[in-house]
């Protein structure tokens, strides 16, 4: 196929139409459709039990699907697992590092699962271990790292195939922000690289930071999508007063043309111009609030409703 | 049972990656696992070799020493491969979750399990070497076409191991693979003619043993080990594959249901 311009469209690196899976009869994906386009990071955001990981399984090949279609790199899943997962990497939520093994061995070994050649490998290993930080811990044990340095070394690993694709299950939950910010900036290096990027997150911030394009997702169906910006620009108004404190806000702001939300403890105020409601508030010395431009986490609650999911 | 799971297990490359990390793992920790392997053996020979060998004398027309010897070298490829099978591969692919990093990779259930098999029955090839030079310096062999045990116990090792893979894959806990041990592999050591002739038994429980795997992996062992050549090879090797191949099938099938759902 040719466009207009004579280039041809590149074709999605996954894609997935009405894509079902079931345990027993609890169905917890519920026939959702996405395409990620070839060198773009994709986010996956829900709460938890949304069917994230169920999700990234099946694109891998480890869970069949129980209805739909699903393709990776143009090839049918599950039926091409082997020769999709050769060119995928993955990052799993839970560490499953190989606690037999050092921090380099971590490496070969699962190298060796790939067939891969051991001059390259040793070539990859001192590259990868340079990437994530860790070239001074090669010869250390796995069960005395920390839980980031763990996290550094499975992203590590998940590269040692030189993927087209890397999947990252939540990548960054659990660790400090120091290790965050570091994993968020390899993270953006491998898409500078070309390689895409399909990750799931409950951080609104992480998505926000890195994703082109998301879904968010459900109780296993994809409530929204598109790009970043757009779902923030279509779902919420572009300014946010946060009201905490025990002033009289409510009142102050009862007046105001904009949207009132409580949740919890907090008053959310959206609003196209905050300037009017602003001075207001700060006529009542007891009220503490933050002004701030409107976030995902905006358009997350507002999607999924603002009860607490366990 | 959908046809793909009759179709004969073939061995591709991920089986080796699988056994070249578990080599890597027992180089670490080779002379604790040596003297595991071959300390409770080297005593059996010794104490009941020697000591027991004294009052009994010739069996079946050679040395006891020679008799239990071949008999303890194809019972400790049955306990090699059965405890390797279930407590280490339970391990991996429950507490420790190597296999869910492994399925991530090309490998599929039934390369990783093929790879625990070679291994396991590699295992058995190591302390069965061990336990042949114990029982030559003992003077208990007579030969060198007992040599020809070594690829015998590499068969053994593998159907004991694809029997041990089952339990682990069904195995909720490590109590599980207790009964096997007390219900399947003790009574297969006392009753397949490790340390008496089978034919000491009464007639019906030797119709039973001969169905064992024990038993054959023993009448296969014991001739080589005295310098003969044993009887029926054809048939004791086909028993012995005969377990080891639906064995592993359904091992397979247990496997896939934990691990690729």
């Amino acid at each position: 196929m040719v466009d207009e311009a004579g280039s041809a469209p590149a074709a999605p690196v996954v894609s997935a139409r009405g894509l079902i899976k079931r345990f027993d009869a609890r169905e917890v994906v519920r026939g959702i459709d996405f395409a990620i386009p070839a060198g773009s990071c994709f986010g996956i955001l829900g709460p938890n039990g949304a069917g994230k990981t169920t999700t990234l399984r099946m694109v891998l090949g480890q869970s069949p699907p129980s209805g739909g279609t699903l393709e990776v790199f143009g090839l049918p899943i599950p039926e091409n697992g082997r020769a999709v997962r050769a060119r995928i990497g993955l990052v799993p939520q839970m560490d499953n590092l190989d606690p037999d093994f050092t921090v380099a061995e971590n490496l070969r070994i699962y190298g060796n699962y790939f067939g891969l050649p051991d001059a390259m490998l040793e070539q990859r290993i001192a590259s990868l271990l340079a990437f994530v930080e860790l070239s001074d811990r090669a010869d250390t044990k796995i069960t005395t790292l920390s839980g980031g340095m763990r996290r550094r070394l499975t992203i590590a690993r998940s590269l040692i195939n030189d993927p087209e694709l890397v999947v990252l299950d939540e990548p960054t939950t659990g660790l400090d922000p120091q290790v965050r910010h570091m994993i968020w900036a390899r993270l953006r290096d491998l898409r500078a690289q070309g390689k895409t990027l399909l990750l799931t997150t409950h951080y609104m911030e992480e998505a926000e930071r890195l994703c082109d394009q998301l879904v968010v997702m459900d109780e296993g169906r994809v409530l929204e999508r598109g790009a970043t910006r757009d779902l923030i620009r279509r779902h919420v108004e572009p300014e946010v007063l946060e009201v905490r404190g025990d002033g009289d806000a409510r009142r102050l702001l009862s007046g105001c043309s904009g949207r009132l939300e409580t949740v919890g403890d907090t008053l959310y105020y959206y609003t196209d111009n905050a300037r009017a409601a602003v001075a207001r508030l700060e006529s009542d010395p007891h009220v503490v609030f933050q002004h701030r431009p409107a976030n995902l986490e905006d358009v997350f609650l507002k999607l999924t409703g603002r009860e607490l999911r366990e | 049972m959908s046809a793909a799971y009759l179709v004969l297990p073939r061995l591709r490359h991920g089986a080796f990656a699988v056994w070249r990390r578990n080599v890597l793992v027992w180089r670490k920790l080779m002379v604790p696992s040596l003297l595991f392997n071959l300390g409770e053996p080297f005593l059996y020979l010794l104490g009941l070799g020697y000591g027991l060998g004294l009052f009994i004398g010739d069996t079946m027309q050679m040395p006891y020493l020679t008799f239990l010897a071949s008999g303890i070298l194809a019972s400790s490829a049955m306990n090699t491969a059965s405890f390797e099978a279930m407590y280490s591969v339970y391990t991996r692919m429950v507490p420790q979750r190597t296999y869910d990093a492994i399925l991530a990779t090309p490998l599929e259930v039934q390369d990783v399990l093929a790879g625990e098999a070679l291994w396991a029955a590699t295992k058995c090839v190591i302390s069965g070497a061990g336990i042949l030079l114990v029982a030559a310096l003992l003077g208990g062999v007579h030969g060198w076409p007992a040599l020809w045990v070594i690829p015998v116990l590499f068969v053994v090792g593998v159907a004991f191991a694809c029997l041990g893979l089952i339990m682990s894959s069904m195995a909720n806990g490590y109590d599980y693979f207790s009964y096997y041990m007390t219900l399947v592999v003790t009574p297969m050591f006392v009753l397949s003619g490790v340390f008496y002739p089978v034919s000491a038994l009464p007639g019906v429980l030797q119709s039973i043993v001969q169905v064992l795997p024990l038993y054959h992996a023993v009448e296969l062992v014991r001739p080589l080990v005295a310098g003969r050549v044993p009887d029926q090879i054809g048939l004791h090797l086909s028993v012995l594959v005969l377990y080891a191949v639906p064995a592993f099938l359904i091992a397979v099938r247990f496997a896939r249901r934990r691990l690729v759902v």
